[in-house]
């Protein structure tokens, strides 16, 4: 009678006790993730109001600044704000011209930097650790200091040009989309990244790689690459985002309007009274690749700075 | 066989380069001589359809007007436009023909990169002064119109609080300015005027150094242009400013808001310093009601700052395009592009005769007043190539001082700076 009766008032003791435990947790989890939906609407808000703001009237933008309507599509909500902007601006040769230049530095600049960081991480040869030194040295170099230079140099750069049907050479860079390009491909902080995370990789499956009769080049296609999805992640968003966002150079270098890219054709909207409707418009435009590729490889980033330690 | 392929295809490439190097340089050879000489514009007009329209209308009428010149025009947005001209200096590509903001103008030829304009006087006689950029005594500029700030205010409004509506002849004196702002005041707009203090740049330049100029003092010694010694850090400096700093201090201007004349429409003001760009917009809103005023005389007569966008030719321009450039600048100031300029832009025409063909600017209409002040009270910016530096040491030290600032401190720093700049620049040429 005894056990009967004490073994039911230990059980639900020891129920209640988990019970309390897992209610706890869950409250916790409640918390957490309020907590941390609050944190993510906190960051969508300029996002909101860029939109929201993009259907209204620049008149009415100023006025519902002061209150909540900012971030809500109340009012006067029209799509006049995109038909203005695509009559003031040439929005798509714009993005097609940023996607070209960011995809082909992008390209470019994973293959060119990953292979210097192979070169400096796996192979042996004199002088490495120097090059290594002025790679670094070359982070701390703000690119303004050496832009007006680089202007001099690639409006003196030799090229190719069609002329009469016939393919002849010239000088200057300036108006092209190598000049947008090029520059950018080797990055001292890309070459760097690399260089790290190959010293991570084991160099006896180098070694026997070599065994098997593996060249460098078989090596670093068949061994190092398939290794470093998060570096070249990594990499990929960092270069995503810089060529995406250029300004000052296309600025300099770029003269015609059909070679722009989508930062310069921000200005377009700044004459003496801003048209901050059509500019809300204009930004929604051009940041929707940006997401768009972000929520695409979300995943792939949010390892890759796991992985390597990289904060963006 | 895979081991030579690598030396194989860069002996092709090399045997490529030396067969493409055959062909020659482009531009070189090849007949390109018997077309019309290209000559390239470019204009601070991208994303501004108006002025753009009228530009394309210009450039299509001259092409076809002649066949030995073509222009081709490439236009730059306004914010960037300053840096794409250093750029193309730096590289040796500037344009043929090229415009600027008046202000820049000393400073652009003092560097090299303009050359004389050398029109014929029969043009720039004809235009307002304002219009006109002079530097060490030779024309390198000249534009189709000028911009003018005036007050804008409702009838109403002055009428309902007992305020004098000022006149041309008879503008507020300081006093009177003073008093008008503090019974706007007390009547219930918590800042009676909107005097732009939320925009940047040159603006501070162009908008409050004239205040400086009415009350006596300027940002350079114009005798000389080799120090600011005096004039921006004179006893009459010293007052316009501690003035500027009173009317924040106040609250009878603030520097919150946005930029434009929203408020004012909005009836958020009582009175609004701003520019003629902003009222025909303003007339729509406000109807007859609308009152252009003279901006106050604060001791030594109303003062509006002048020039604005002008034309130049490059000093890039070879003799042959200079001719063709000059041509083209002939032919493009003919009143009836002046007129739609101003009628497009709303902008004050530079010749009288445009003033006549003009639908707002002519004799009766709703936007005439601005050239009567333009002719009256408008001061140019100090011609000299330290302006760039002027600009922006104004600009500082004129935000600190509506920030709180002691007065006399900070314009002394001021002229320390642009002094030790012209120093430096062993005076600019002066």
């Amino acid at each position: 009678m005894a056990l009967t009766t004490t073994r039911p008032e230990v059980r639900p003791a020891g129920r209640d006790h988990e019970s309390g435990e897992r209610r706890l947790r869950r409250r916790r989890k409640l918390w957490s993730y309020l907590a941390m939906s609050g944190i993510g609407v906190f960051f969508l808000f300029p996002l909101v109001f860029m939109f929201v703001s993009s259907l209204k009237p620049s008149g009415q933008i100023l006025s519902d600044s002061g209150s909540l309507n900012a971030f809500l599509p109340v009012g006067d909500i029209s799509l006049d704000n995109y038909f203005g902007v695509f009559e003031r601006v040439p929005v798509a040769q714009f993005l097609i011209n940023s996607v070209f230049v960011t995809v082909v530095t992008v390209a470019l600049g994973l293959l060119v930097n990953s292979m210097a960081g192979f070169a400096l991480s796996r192979l042996e040869w004199r002088g490495r650790g120097l090059l290594l030194s002025v790679v670094i040295a070359a982070l701390i170099v703000p690119f303004e200091t050496i832009a007006v230079p680089m202007v001099y140099w690639v409006s003196k750069l030799p090229t190719l040009v069609f002329e009469g049907g016939l393919l002849k050479y010239d000088f200057g860079w300036l108006n092209s989309y190598q000049v947008q390009i090029i520059p950018f491909v080797a990055h001292a902080f890309s070459i760097f990244l690399f260089t790290q995370y190959f010293s991570t990789i084991p160099k006896s499956l180098d070694e026997a790689a070599r065994i098997d009769g593996a060249g460098w080049f078989t090596i670093y296609r068949r061994i190092i690459v398939p290794l470093s999805g998060p570096a070249f992640a990594t990499v990929a968003i960092l270069t995503f985002l810089p060529a995406w966002n250029q300004y000052l150079w296309p600025l300099m270098v770029v003269q015609q309007e059909e070679l722009r890219p989508v930062m310069v054709g921000m200005q377009y909207f700044f004459q003496l009274n801003p048209a901050w409707g059509e500019v809300m418009a204009y930004t929604t435009l051009i940041t929707l690749p940006v997401l768009i590729v972000f929520l695409s490889f979300q995943r792939a980033f949010v390892s890759s700075v796991a992985a390597s330690g990289v904060k963006g | 066989m895979k081991r030579r392929s690598l030396p194989v295809m860069v002996s092709l490439a090399a045997a490529s380069a030396l067969a493409l190097t055959a062909c020659g340089q482009a531009g070189q050879g090849g007949g390109s001589g018997d077309g019309p000489i290209e000559l390239t514009m470019w204009t601070h007009s991208a994303g501004n359809p108006a002025e753009l329209e009228v530009y394309e209308k210009i450039i299509t009428e001259f092409n076809a007007s002649q066949d030995e010149y073509k222009i081709v025009e490439e236009s730059f947005p306004q914010g960037a436009y300053n840096d794409a001209i250093t750029a193309a200096a730096a590289a040796d590509d500037l344009p043929c023909l090229l415009d600027m903001d008046g202000p820049i103008m000393p400073n652009w030829a003092w560097a090299g990169y303009l050359q004389p304009l050398d029109l014929p006087e029969s043009i720039t006689d004809e235009l307002l002064p304002t219009a006109v950029g002079t530097y060490e005594g030779e024309i390198y500029s000249a534009g189709y119109w000028d911009a003018a700030l005036s007050i804008f205010a409702r009838k109403s409004v002055l009428d309902a609080n007992g305020v004098r509506i000022p006149t041309i002849d008879e503008p507020w004196t300081l006093g009177e300015f003073d008093a008008a702002l503090a019974t706007l005041q007390s009547a219930g707009y918590a800042t009676p005027l909107d005097i732009g203090a939320e925009d940047a740049g040159e603006w501070w330049s162009y908008a409050y150094s004239p205040i400086l100029q009415s009350f006596g003092g300027d940002e350079i010694d114009r005798d000389t242009f080799l120090t600011a010694e005096g004039a921006l850090n004179g006893p009459e400096a010293v007052d316009a400013f501690t003035w500027f700093q009173d009317a924040f201090k106040k609250g009878w201007a603030s520097n919150s808001g946005t930029i434009g004349n929203q408020e004012f429409v909005d009836d958020q003001v009582a009175l609004s310093y701003t520019g003629v760009w902003n009222a025909l917009a303003s007339i729509e809103a406000v109807g007859d009601d609308l009152l252009i005023l003279p901006p106050p005389d604060f001791g030594n007569g109303p003062k509006i700052g002048g020039g604005s966008w002008q034309w130049g030719i490059s000093s890039n321009c070879s003799e042959e395009q200079t001719e063709g450039a000059r041509q083209y600048l002939e032919f493009s100031f003919q009143d009836e592009y002046i007129a739609e300029f101003a009628d497009k832009q709303i902008v004050i025409p530079a010749t009288a005769g445009a003033e006549d063909l003009s639908e707002h600017f002519g004799e009766g209409g709703d936007l005439q007043p601005f050239v009567e002040l333009s002719q009256k009270f408008a001061v140019p910016r100090p011609e000299t190539p330290a302006y760039p530096v002027i600009s922006s040491t104004f600009e500082k030290a004129a935000k600190d001082i509506m920030n709180g600032a002691e007065v006399k401190s900070t314009l002394d720093g001021a002229v320390k700076e642009i002094d030790a700049n012209i120093e430096s620049n062993d005076g600019y040429g002066f």
